[in-house]
């Protein structure tokens, strides 16, 4: 026997609204600091703002919170029915990427909350970043409903809705200071283990100005590159973190040789090129990874800065080390 | 010079255009604009491959090898020796 009821049973609606609570702020907060990162999640299924009639525009998103709260803050004062998909507590552009916003979930969705008998139109409106996931005319295919993208940012959404053309600004995704200085918090306590052990390894093993070298080069990466990342000169990430380790290297290498004026020549060479190797080399390891947290690096130039850079890396290094040794061995 | 994002692998076959201009709503960075009833490649060398203009291009008229462009989550994938990529972050 086939089970027909979720035709004709009357669909389920979960009620939201479009005012973030305090309680909504703290856990964007907690989302922007890394905190239990698959914990900011929302009951997948079909949401009801406002007073939604028939003719009530239906909207799509992820089923994590920051991407459900900037829809439903963005739509205040209007109806709406919002489509959430089970998206695993992934916003929509990465979520899109792995398929898990894709054409499929959107499917199963519209047939289990029933939307098409609650609604008369045929159409729902997705954000453009689930465009990697979704067959806009498969969608159409297997359900009927037409899927239309609406802009990048869900800000945009109401002047969207005046016209349902979306301005070329409104395609573009950018990755401007405050995009990028949000990512900071996420990426340092992603790293917090790694900082910690460092600063305290070097501080074991020569002191605080080594602890301090370590903490440099992790405050270059994570924090200064980001910040900088437009003004620092070439367009490959690794060379910008090559270029930025030579600046924060050269005052360690001036000082280490100012601090031993009476050392032999190729004593404080090798002082200055442990710092000016190992720094940048590390510095451009950690901005390397940044180009995860990009929003334009491709696969293809990705793979090629690997292929380019990692092995200078390694080099520049391991080079860096022998000198350390050199120093320590040779009197 | 020090530019590893010139080239990337998206191919357009203009001659299967069927003008939709689909390619050009779902670009994040404007790779595509139209032209009269054609989509033409406006700045190719800005794709990042996201693979959203294939996934919605109903002739095919589009190719693209898309895949995360994350250091992190392909080295780590090569460490681990596994061939297909995943991004990582959560």
């Amino acid at each position: 026997m086939i089970n027909l009821d979720i035709l004709t049973k009357a669909p389920r609606i979960l009620p939201t609204t479009s005012r973030l609570t305090i309680a909504d702020r703290w856990d964007h907060i907690l989302a922007r600091l890394a905190w239990k990162r698959n914990a900011h999640r929302v009951e997948p299924g079909l949401y009801a703002l406002g007073n939604p009639t028939p003719e009530t525009p239906v909207f799509v998103t992820a089923n994590y919170t920051l991407s459900f709260d900037a829809l439903r803050s963005a739509l205040m004062g209007m109806d709406a029915y919002l489509l959430v998909l089970d998206t695993q507590g992934v916003n929509v552009w990465c979520a899109a990427g792995k398929s898990t916003f894709g054409t499929d979930e959107i499917v199963n969705r519209v047939f289990t909350t029933g939307l098409k008998n609650l609604v008369s139109h045929r159409k729902l409106i997705l954000p453009q970043l689930g465009a990697p996931g979704v067959a806009a005319h498969e969608v159409k295919k297997r359900t009927g409903f037409l899927v239309e993208y609406g802009p990048v940012r869900a800000a945009d959404l109401p002047r969207y809705m005046k016209t349902h053309k979306a301005t070329s600004d409104m395609r573009r995704v950018c990755f401007g200071l405050r995009d990028r200085l949000v990512l900071i918090p996420v990426d340092i306590v992603q790293m917090l283990l790694w900082i910690t052990l460092a600063a305290l390894v070097f501080y074991l093993l020569g002191g605080w100005f080594s602890a301090l070298t370590a903490l440099t080069v992790f405050m270059a990466g994570l924090v200064l590159f980001p910040i900088l990342l437009p003004w620092i000169p070439t367009d490959d990430f690794s060379m910008k973190g090559l270029i930025l380790g030579v600046l924060v290297a050269l005052p360690f290498a001036i000082f280490a040789c100012l601090g031993n004026p009476d050392a032999h020549w190729w004593r404080q060479i090798l002082l200055a090129l442990q710092y000016l190797l190992i720094l940048p080399a590390t510095v451009a390891f950690i901005t390397l990874n940044f180009t995860g947290s990009s929003t334009f690096t491709s696969r293809t130039g990705v793979r090629k800065e690997i292929f380019t850079y990692v092995p200078v890396m390694a080099w520049m290094g391991g080079i860096g080390l022998a000198s350390t040794l050199a120093l320590l061995f040779i009197r | 010079m020090f530019n590893a994002y010139l080239e990337n692998t998206l191919v357009y076959d203009p001659t299967l255009c069927n003008g939709c201009g689909m390619c050009v709503s779902v670009c994040p960075h404007a790779v595509f604009e139209m032209n009269g009833r054609k989509a033409v490649l406006l700045r190719p060398t800005a794709c990042m491959e996201c693979g959203a203009c294939q996934k919605n291009c109903v002739t095919a008229a589009i190719a693209v090898e898309s895949g995360v462009g994350c250091a992190n989550a392909m080295i780590r994938a090569a460490l681990a020796g596994k061939k297909e990529v995943e991004c990582s972050c959560g």
